[in-house]
């Protein structure tokens, strides 16, 4: 359906990404930011000129350069929806979603039932005649979402679209999010910086950093085996680089891993931060992967203890509570960190 | 400090106290219909109201320039609309008969051609209150035009909107009270416009002698009586004016 | 409203500081006390005529006086010669439209002498008690008519004035040379309709100069003064008017011995030889 190849340049960013969207796909662009996500979503909008490649949807090319086609946002089937929904404040829900039918066309009668019945599909008609601001949250993210899908759009764009709800509204709205998103027969480029949005919402996971894609999968093969610094943090595991020989990597910056599988040549490996034990003498485990360093952080994260380890390279260990008091780790000082090879998975980069 | 803005208020208040006190109330009804103060506000209504029109007409685009393009001398251009806001009228004055006057720079070559010129005439009176007017119209657009969210605009774009359809539905209810607080301010300087209006268009009863001449003609000879309940009726309309706006922002 | 107009009219008793802090100390009330003290620190700000008490004998400290506009070039003359004959006193001048002036002299501003351009705002300011004694002609001007240089639009005669193709300037009816100028029309049996009406003969001087106005009714003393850009067309003497020029010292003058020096020197035969050199007619003179 959408086959985007985008190049252009914004202030300090040079962006040049490519990748396709089936119908009925979704697909969650992940990255830091000032990593261009959001350009991306501007240029399929057409807000912004590419400077190269191409852009076709539906077997319409939307703009290329090279032979100076370029058809004008307002007459994309694209529609976007941003991340604090930009709900027009001066006029009701109701005329909200009916925008984009009268844009194009429709009488303001048909175009206003129309509004009225999509609002009750998504269960909000009781805000039918009110204002944006007086709308909670997750009222606005449905009649935003309403107001995109009412003209049909071949390319639907979310940028964001749960960041500026809270924690409850959240899960909730992602919940209904996901199952609009499975029936919409449009191609959806999804952008997010919460891992759990691109998971539970997405076919694909596309990861652009600095303007340019550098991994691209299901969730599940992005965030197992991480190929940037960006997505291991995301995901939360360590993620270490080096060169492979058999079942050892000779990491970059000294020192070396003994892993289960064998690789060779250039590797990335992965070590989950809850294979790492702890310790304050040198361990006697017989474990293949000893290390140490001193205590950076010791984060509690719900019921879990996260502690990084800063020696050579740095590593996350995720231990109980109980160890905290037990090694008194808030005291800092050295640690001793031990892992088996097979808690670390190596592949190419 | 509560004892220095109670002096600050008495300050205020005091003169327009007077100009109450000692208004000619039994005299009042046939002072303010006479002739001349008939002619006075009704000149003053009709300049100050075109000058408005004009600003409206010629001052958006000048503020969507200011505000939306990027262009090189845009500070300048901006420091040059604002100017007359801070210059003494009858600077302003001065200025528009070098330009526009009968030996002015443009106005020579009009007067050559056509016979016509702006002094002494009612669209000369406009052209004084325009010139000092327009910048407080065009400055308080151009803030609104900066602070309101252009993303509002690409999301009506997206939706389908064409650029005439953007502006007239999403961006003109969104600056609509900066426009009408730009166009307030320019009327209400048009009004009480004076020193342009005496030094480029001259004092002419029923043709160039606005409110505040005819007010300052009457002080002079001592028809204090004239001169007073002109005033009144200006503060009374200011007043009006005032209580308007304020009321339509805690409305809106 | 007496109070407030006391406060303003804080010279109407010679000793103006002690007056304000009288009525002050009278009222009693903080905010008034305050209010008094803020217009006295305004006045002594702006005035800064030292007041001479000497009632006889030498002159000095500043004398004030105010001129109709039409003196000015004459008066600056006669104050510069009265500074030397009168070594340490210094004169200075308020021009203005005599109307106006006579409106300040009624809201009490500060002035020791003053030379109206008709009898009509002297007599509101003798009037209202604010003179000593009588006030005296001291010279009379005739009317002229002022043109650009060239007389581009051809006047010859007041008649021509009419015309819708010339436009004219003329002082407002208040002011003595506007009422001088209508009592020319109805001489000549005239209807002009006039461009503007100034609120002094110099602004009309000023709108014939910039070239804005075609002609306008001025003092022959004027035409005069103006120098080249201008021209003057003569009104003959069956329409014209004689304008009469009184002077006086007035009541509440903080320079008693000066203004009646200044007026003498005015009258006397010095004064009347540079009137003269401006175009006057000697204060003898009628019609």
């Amino acid at each position: 359906m959408l086959e985007a190849d985008i190049q252009l340049r914004l202030s300090r960013l040079e962006l040049a990404a490519s990748f396709a969207v089936e119908a009925g796909e979704v697909v969650a662009l992940v990255g830091p930011n000032g990593s261009g996500k959001s350009t991306v979503l501007r240029a399929l909008a057409g807000l912004l000129r590419l400077a190269g490649g191409r852009v076709e949807l539906g077997g319409q090319v939307l703009e290329d350069p090279t032979s100076r086609t370029r058809i004008v946002p307002e007459k994309r089937p694209v529609a976007l929806m941003f991340q604090e929904y930009l709900l027009f404040p001066n006029m009701s829900a109701v005329d909200n979603v009916a925008f984009g039918l009268r844009a194009r066309g429709t009488d303001r009668r048909q175009a206003r039932d129309k509004a009225a019945a999509a609002l009750a599909r998504l269960g909000v008609s009781q805000v039918a005649s009110a204002r944006p601001i007086a709308m909670s949250g997750g009222q606005q993210q449905r009649v935003a979402m309403a107001r995109a899908l009412i003209t049909e759009p071949k390319l639907l764009l979310l940028d964001e679209p749960l960041a500026a709800l809270d924690v409850s509204t959240k899960a909730e709205v992602r919940r209904h999010l996901r199952s609009v998103l499975r029936e919409s027969p449009s191609a959806n480029v999804l952008v997010t910086h919460d891992l759990l949005d691109a998971v539970a919402l997405a076919h694909r996971m596309v990861v652009i950093e600095n303007g340019k894609i550098i991994q691209s999968g299901t969730p599940a093969e992005v965030t197992g085996r991480p190929r940037s610094r960006y997505v291991a943090d995301l995901t939360g595991v360590n993620l270490l680089s080096g060169t492979g020989r058999g079942t050892s990597i000779d990491l970059d910056n000294g020192g070396r891993l003994t892993t289960g599988d064998a690789s060779s040549g250039p590797a990335l490996a992965v070590i989950p931060p809850a294979a790492v034990s702890v310790y304050r003498q040198p361990p006697e485990t017989g474990d293949a992967n000893i290390w140490h360093g001193i205590i950076g952080t010791v984060d509690l994260l719900g019921d879990r203890v996260r502690v990084r380890i800063e020696g050579t390279h740095v590593i996350t260990a995720e231990v109980a509570p109980s160890a905290v008091d037990q090694l008194k780790l808030d005291d800092g000082g050295e640690l001793w960190a031990s892992f088996p090879a097979a808690a670390v998975t190596a592949y190419p980069p | 400090m509560a004892g220095l803005a109670g002096l600050s208020v008495l300050f205020f208040l005091l003169p327009l106290a007077g100009l109450v006190i000692r208004a000619p109330w039994g005299s009042m009804a046939s002072v303010i219909t006479s002739k001349s103060s008939l002619d006075a506000l009704g000149l003053t209504l009709v300049a100050s109201l075109a000058t408005t029109a004009l600003a409206l007409a010629f001052g958006f685009p000048l503020a969507w320039l200011l505000a939306r393009g990027r262009f090189p001398g845009q500070t300048s251009l901006r420091g040059l609309t604002t100017l007359p806001m801070v210059l003494p009228p009858v600077v302003g004055g001065i200025a528009l008969l070098m330009a526009y006057g009968r030996r002015g720079m443009i106005g020579a070559p009009l007067y050559h051609a056509t016979g016509l010129s702006l002094p002494f005439t009612t669209p000369g009176v406009i052209v004084a209150e325009s010139f000092v007017a327009m910048p407080f119209f065009v400055i308080t657009v151009e803030s609104g035009l900066r602070t309101m969210d252009t993303r509002l605009e690409d999301a009506a774009r997206s939706l389908g909107a064409s650029r005439w359809t953007v502006f007239r539905r999403v961006t003109l209810p969104l600056i609509a009270p900066s426009m009408i607080a730009g166009a307030v301010l320019a009327w209400s300087r048009a009004v009480g416009e004076f020193g342009a209006t005496i030094t480029f268009a001259g004092n002419l009863p029923g043709v160039t002698q606005t409110a505040p001449l005819a007010i300052y003609i009457s002080q002079t000879t001592n028809h204090l009586d004239e001169a007073i309940a002109l005033s009144l009726v200006l503060v009374a309309v200011s007043l009006a004016v005032m209580l308007g706006t304020r009321s339509r922002r805690r409305a809106g | 409203m007496r109070a407030v107009g006391g406060l303003i009219g804080v010279r109407r008793h010679g000793q103006r500081s002690n007056y304000g802090v009288t009525k002050a100390r009278a009222r009693g009330t903080g905010a008034k006390t305050a209010i008094c003290l803020a217009v006295l620190s305004l006045l002594a700000a702006s005035c800064s005529s030292s007041p001479s008490k000497s009632s006889s004998g030498k002159v000095t400290g500043t004398v004030v006086v105010f001129a109709a506009a039409s003196l000015k070039g004459a008066f600056d003359s006669i104050g510069t010669q009265f500074e030397k004959t009168h070594p340490g006193v210094t004169v200075r001048f308020n021009y203005a439209g005599s109307s106006s002036l006579a409106t300040q002299l009624g809201h009490a501003a500060p002035a020791d002498v003053f030379a109206s351009a008709d009898s009509r705002n002297m007599k509101k300011v003798t009037d209202g008690g604010l003179a000593t004694g009588s006030s005296k002609v001291f010279a009379h001007n005739k009317l002229e008519i002022m043109v650009a240089a060239g007389n581009p639009k051809g006047v010859k005669k007041v008649a021509d004035l009419a015309s819708k193709n010339v436009k004219v300037a003329v002082c407002a009816p208040a002011v003595p040379c506007g009422a001088y100028t209508r009592q020319v029309f109805a001489k000549a049996r005239v209807t002009v309709r006039p461009a503007t009406e100034e609120t002094s003969v110099s602004a009309v001087v000023t709108k014939v100069s910039l070239g804005e106005a075609d002609a306008g009714i001025v003092y022959t003393t004027d035409i005069k003064a103006a120098g080249k850009n201008v021209a003057g067309v003569p009104i003959p003497a069956d329409q014209n008017v004689t304008a009469e020029y009184p002077i006086v010292a007035l009541k509440d003058a903080p320079n008693h011995s000066g203004a009646t020096a200044f007026m003498d020197f005015v009258l006397s035969k010095k004064g009347q030889e540079v009137l003269s050199s401006y175009g006057f007619q000697p204060a003898g003179k009628q019609g």
